[in-house]
């Protein structure tokens, strides 16, 4: 069976390339055999998220067919992976490789600390970081300890960031408010979406983040794309580019 | 039809506002977080919570029955209605038959469901909610836009001026003791002239035939205390099979809705008072057939805390009248489009999924999952507008190709740069009315890796 596969999503792959490789970069400097299946697509989140099931099936049961032969699959996307891991069921639950394609799935935080027992990030990062819960890696992958759950505080993405030297994780009013993407929610909702994240970033404001960091681009690309038009001195970056120069052991 | 998201909008466009109503709720889910972080077997509770009603759905048919023989045997008088027209003739021929005219109503959102009032009115008889938030909302003649803080929409300032219109208070008073004091001058008299008193139900016990009462008012203890008869109106989902089971219920109800350890009155009802009557109506109005949808069925668990719209980041900032429903937020989503999926088709779209409402539930419906399952349920029935279904129905044929999937892609990155703003950025894209479109590259990911050393 072949090592790890990369899965980039989609909008990734086509409007943030960067993201994809400081992935693959990240991964590899950690020695693992990665490969990069080209027939890749969509996980089919976008269809399935506005309720349109037939049209989500058919690339689930690609995304078996092209992942499910390797012993884990690695994405820089907490919602990409919820889909396979908490939505796939419905349609791929007969499927016999089906559980093994399940419980293989990991978003790259995860992976890294659950699957490759990262426990030192070497590496520096000065500046002053706002950490952005995307929801799904949050609820659906229990990426830390939401702020409505009272069980022991654990947060993955964190451990790994607060590593690097020179690094200020500032402290939010809200830790984990939706930022107000939601997919097809931003434009359905386009009024609601844009305020939300309007507020996600006057929180990060307040709290003096200079960059604001996440684990899914979807909700980057949302949060950034209000920062750019309304001009403000913040950046955002995904997990993997702020990792992308340290080492990991 | 206007969706949610127009009503929504309407909400967001007053910033002061929505930001004034996503802070108040905000600060009672924060209240909420410190009574729950308080109880260290907060989840223990909620999972027990979420066992015993899924138990209790899975015979509530023998549970109803139980709780029906041991209230008649306490001498309370125990009716079935079918659905709210059987709800409303049963509560006014009991009200009639004793020639009632002034009634008073605790909080039951199963009578607003029901439209109660206005069928009552309608035949003379005049009903005082005397709920605080439910009697301000009364006198504004609207709906509540909350089910545990009905009048959270309003100011104290709006209050003010209300009451100094209805009541006659002080022109210009805005001091919240001096409104309450003056709200319950006036529902003294209401109380005392009342010939009877409507509550809900917030548990009935099925080993008991009683029931409980939760208010923080005490207005349901006066308003069944002074007149002769009592009518307790509930959902057949209230049932509880034990008294022990109020242990798991009543920590969890008051923490979750109000970040109160308790409500300030919980009252138990085991039977009329004497020389009174007590009747208890069991409604149905739709709940057997969310009973029979294997999807749908946890949200008959709701205990009605409300904290799954003091949670939603939608609801704080769209404000419960944008729902359309008796019950907003999450929860009223669900149960909206379950009883008219075509009337309240765009609510299980008024979510970005995030999950809160789901982790902060106290019997933890997967209130998330099954709003994403119920879209699938909209599509099946073609609520969704055709051009929505037919754009999905291309994208997965593009995506489902490599090929073509490649090519949309080039095609994309090199005319979005080319073409001139003004066309990109036309009313027709909702993406770009407040936000930028990601700055294209050059070169896919795919392509890039071929150049990545190995």
């Amino acid at each position: 069976m072949p090592k790890v596969a990369l899965f980039i999503p989609c909008y990734v792959d086509q409007f943030y390339p960067q993201v994809g490789l400081a992935t693959l970069r990240v991964l590899r400097r950690l020695g693992i055999d990665l490969d990069f299946p080209e027939e890749q697509t969509c996980c089919g989140q976008p269809m399935a998220n506005s309720g349109c099931a037939q049209d989500a099936r058919p690339l689930a049961e690609r995304f078996l067919k092209i992942f499910g032969k390797y012993e884990s699959v690695v994405a820089p996307s907490g919602s990409c992976v919820s889909m396979v891991r908490n939505h796939y069921a419905q349609w791929l639950g007969e499927k016999p490789d089906f559980d093994h394609l399940r419980m293989n799935t990991f978003e790259l935080c995860e992976y890294l600390v659950d699957i490759a027992r990262v426990v030192k990030v070497d590496g520096d990062f000065p500046c002053k970081v706002g950490l952005h819960m995307s929801c799904h890696g949050l609820r659906e992958l229990r990426l830390g300890r939401p702020s409505e759950v009272m069980v022991k505080s654990f947060n993955k993405v964190r451990f790994l960031l607060s590593q690097l030297r020179g690094i200020e994780l500032v402290d939010l009013t809200r830790p984990d408010e939706c930022c107000g993407f939601g997919g097809t929610f931003a434009v359905n909702e386009e009024a609601v979406s844009c305020l939300m994240g309007r507020d996600r970033i006057a929180d990060h404001e307040k709290a003096g983040a200079g960059v604001i960091a996440g684990f899914d681009t979807s909700c980057l690309m949302h949060l950034g794309g209000l920062i750019r038009r309304q001009n403000k001195p913040l950046r955002v970056m995904h997990v993997a580019e702020i990792l992308e120069g340290a080492k990991l052991s | 039809m206007i969706g949610h998201a127009e009503k929504a909008a309407t909400f967001v466009a007053n910033d002061e506002r929505v930001h004034w109503h996503d802070r108040a709720l905000w600060f009672v889910r924060l209240k909420r977080d410190r009574q729950a972080e308080s109880i260290p077997e907060w989840e223990a509770l909620r999972e027990a919570a979420a066992a015993i009603k899924a138990h209790t759905l899975s015979r509530i048919a023998d549970y109803l029955e139980e709780f029906e023989r041991n209230a008649k045997a306490n001498g309370i008088h125990v009716h079935w209605a079918r659905d709210g027209a059987e709800h409303n003739a049963i509560v006014h021929r009991i009200l009639a038959e004793r020639g009632v005219t002034r009634l008073v109503k605790s909080k039951s959102m199963l009578t607003e469901e029901c439209h109660l009032n206005p069928y009552l009115e309608a035949h003379g008889i005049e009903v005082t909610d005397t709920d605080l938030g439910e009697r301000i909302v009364q006198l504004r003649h609207e709906p509540p836009s909350h089910i545990v803080l009905p009048a959270i929409h309003l100011k104290k300032e709006d209050i003010g001026e209300l009451f100094h219109r209805e009541l006659g208070s002080a022109e210009g008073a805005s001091d919240p003791q001096y409104l309450t004091e003056a709200a319950r001058g006036h529902l003294r008299q209401k109380f005392m002239a009342a010939q009877a008193g409507l509550t809900g139900v917030n548990f009935a016990i099925a080993e008991t035939g009683g029931f409980v009462v939760c208010t923080n008012e005490g207005n349901a203890d006066m308003g069944t205390s002074l007149p002769p008869v009592h009518i307790a109106c509930m959902g057949v989902e209230k049932i509880v099979p034990q008294t022990k089971d109020l242990a798991i219920f009543l920590r969890l109800l008051a923490r979750s809705a109000t970040g109160q350890p308790v409500t300030s009155y919980t009252t138990h009802f085991q039977g009329p008072m004497r020389g009174g009557e007590l009747h208890v109506v069991i409604v149905d109005n739709g709940r057997s057939a969310i009973l029979g949808q294997e999807t749908f069925r946890r949200s008959l668990s709701c205990i009605r805390c409300g904290a799954c719209m003091n949670t939603c980041p939608v609801f704080r900032r769209s404000g419960g009248y944008s729902y359309g429903y008796t019950v907003p937020g999450p929860i009223g989503s669900l149960l909206a489009p379950l009883r008219d999926p075509s009337k309240f088709g765009s609510l299980p779209f008024a979510s970005s999924l995030c999950g809160s409402c789901s982790d902060v539930c106290p019997v933890k419906i997967d209130l998330h999952h099954e709003l994403y399952a119920f879209r699938q349920e909209l599509v099946r029935r073609k609520v969704v507008p055709l051009y929505k279904r037919l754009g999905m129905a291309v994208m997965s044929a593009v995506l489902a190709r490599p090929w073509a999937y490649r090519l949309a892609g080039s095609l994309m990155r090199w005319a979005m740069p080319r073409l001139p703003r003004a066309l990109v950025y036309g009313p027709w894209n909702l993406w770009g009315r407040q936000r930028e479109i990601p700055p294209m590259p050059r070169e896919s990911f795919r392509e890039l890796i071929k150049k990545e050393a190995k």
